[in-house]
């Protein structure tokens, strides 16, 4: 983005001014990458007890009307009309090509399906989606409501719910109606809350006042979601990357692998049934360097792949990192060579999350 | 002790005779935030002033540390291998990089404390 472009400010800009945030510019907004406390203490401030991030810059949108989870199934292999009310579920847009558009979470509030796509793809998300549609079925952006996610083991106590993990359902929290979902980026139990824009400041601080509760930025935001083997979308996902190859399987339904019947679906049967050529890996390289994204990787001097994410995990206390690599490299153990600053850094091929999910299940 | 000197780089050096002990200012390591991983230079290396000669990473990036002047790497604080944090705990005490023995003078747009401040202050 140009520097001359006006950055978008969320709901909580004020807040984050007076908490001390030090504001970065991503997809367009101006957001904290982290408090005075840091990003190392926020990250593990959110393993150990509950931390706030503000993720207002995230997409918001609701499909209604009838056929509106058939319509979506055009553009996504998950399988959303089997989707309950009262539950949510993380799903990938998909191009021609079977390459990846998005990656989302869909939920099915009864009477309309809830949509959250990542920032930086809304203005591609929406008309895309919106060009599918049946005369039927509306598209609503909600650019008036903020989201909210307090992450952290003790979420559970701070607010307590009826809701297990990827369950959603309209909430009070100090007094003020939310839509809460267990959900999250972190690896850790918590509650991802959409809020009206007017109320999203009187919310922040009504959560910030629990006993316990930090606010986090990006900079956390990130490394914890590295950590838990999730992926950024730009980073380790793009439209050149196919479900297949990012290891996103699971997120297509059974019923839609019988039908084939999602835009890019003949891809990604091919690579199904022959395999596909590059696989998303977690890799952990010896010693304590970080190796970055767009670090080269290489297998006997020959160029196999590239990582698209990687840092210090602040709770594995040793560098973390995804990539993707020729598929016979990507196997559990697998030595490779990361090139950091022209030289081999060694690393192997490593089991993902780095980090334990601990959902409420 | 004598007194540092600052580069517009955000490193501080402290002459000891001909040997100038080096590292990254209390400025430099809140803008970068936890220090976890530091690469130091070989012993014995020949470096000119302005050259990259080692790096700093925190958990969000990496950064290029400096020979803020020529000469020869001489000593290399091997503690921050086994604990970077010190970096940002003491930056200009236990936190420093290394330690290069001058080889001719100093350049000359070395600030004091007082012009290094000001340089800071006029990046806000």
């Amino acid at each position: 983005m140009a520097d001359s472009e006006v950055l978008l400010e969320t709901p909580l800009a004020a807040l984050h001014k007076e908490l001390g945030g030090r504001m970065v510019p991503f997809a367009g907004y101006s957001m904290p990458v982290q408090y005075p406390a840091g990003i190392m203490a926020e990250h593990l401030h959110t393993r150990a007890a509950a931390a706030l991030f503000d993720v207002s810059h995230m997409g918001q949108a609701e499909l209604v009307g009838e056929g509106a989870a058939a319509a979506l199934e055009q553009l996504t292999p998950a399988d959303v009309q089997a989707l309950k009310p009262g539950r949510q579920r993380y799903g990938l847009l998909l191009n021609e090509a079977g390459g990846i558009v998005d990656d989302f979470m869909v939920a099915n509030l009864g009477d309309r399906l809830f949509l959250v796509v990542n920032a930086s793809r809304k203005h591609v998300d929406l008309p895309l989606i919106e060009s599918v549609l049946p005369p039927s079925v509306k598209l609503r952006p909600l650019p008036d409501r903020a989201l909210l996610a307090l992450q952290g083991p003790a979420v559970a106590s701070l607010v307590p719910t009826e809701l297990t993990f990827m369950g959603i359902a309209p909430i009070t929290i100090a007094g003020i109606e939310v839509m809460a979902s267990r959900s999250g980026y972190t690896g850790e139990d918590g509650l991802e809350i959409s809020v009206p824009a007017e109320q999203a400041e009187a919310l922040a601080r009504a959560l910030l006042a629990m006993p316990g509760v930090m606010p986090a930025g990006l900079g956390a935001r990130d490394s914890l979601r590295l950590e838990a083997g999730l992926c950024l979308y730009g980073n380790d996902l793009d439209e050149t990357t196919t479900p297949v190859e990012a290891n996103l399987v699971w997120s297509m339904g059974k019923r839609r692998r019988m039908a084939w019947d999602f835009r890019g679906a003949e891809r990604v049967r091919e690579q199904l049934d022959n395999g596909a050529p590059r696989l998303r890996v977690g890799l952990r390289p010896e010693g304590r360097q970080p190796a970055r994204a767009h670090t080269a990787i290489k297998a006997g001097g020959e160029v196999v792949g590239e990582i698209t994410s990687g840092g210090f995990g602040p709770s594995v206390g040793a560098p973390v990192a995804m990539g993707y690599v020729a598929r016979p490299h990507a196997g559990d153990g697998t030595a490779l060579d990361l090139i950091v600053r022209d030289k081999a850094l060694p690393a192997r091929v490593a089991p993902m999350p780095f980090q334990p999910h601990r959902y409420a299940r | 002790m004598t007194e540092l000197k600052f580069t517009k780089d955000h490193e501080w050096l402290r002459m000891e005779g001909q040997v100038a002990v080096i590292g990254i200012t209390d400025h430099a390591q809140t803008a970068l935030g936890d220090v976890v991983f530091v690469d130091l230079p070989e012993i014995g290396r020949e470096v000119t002033a302005g050259e990259a000669i080692a790096v700093v990473e925190s958990v969000k990036a990496a950064s290029d540390v400096y020979a803020p002047i020529t000469g020869r790497v001489v000593e290399v604080n091997e503690a921050l291998t086994d604990d970077p944090s010190k970096v940002n705990a003491e930056p200009t005490g236990a936190g420093w990089f290394f330690k290069i023995e001058a080889s001719g003078a100093l350049p000359d747009d070395l600030l004091d404390a007082d012009a290094y401040n000001a340089f800071v202050d006029s990046l806000a």
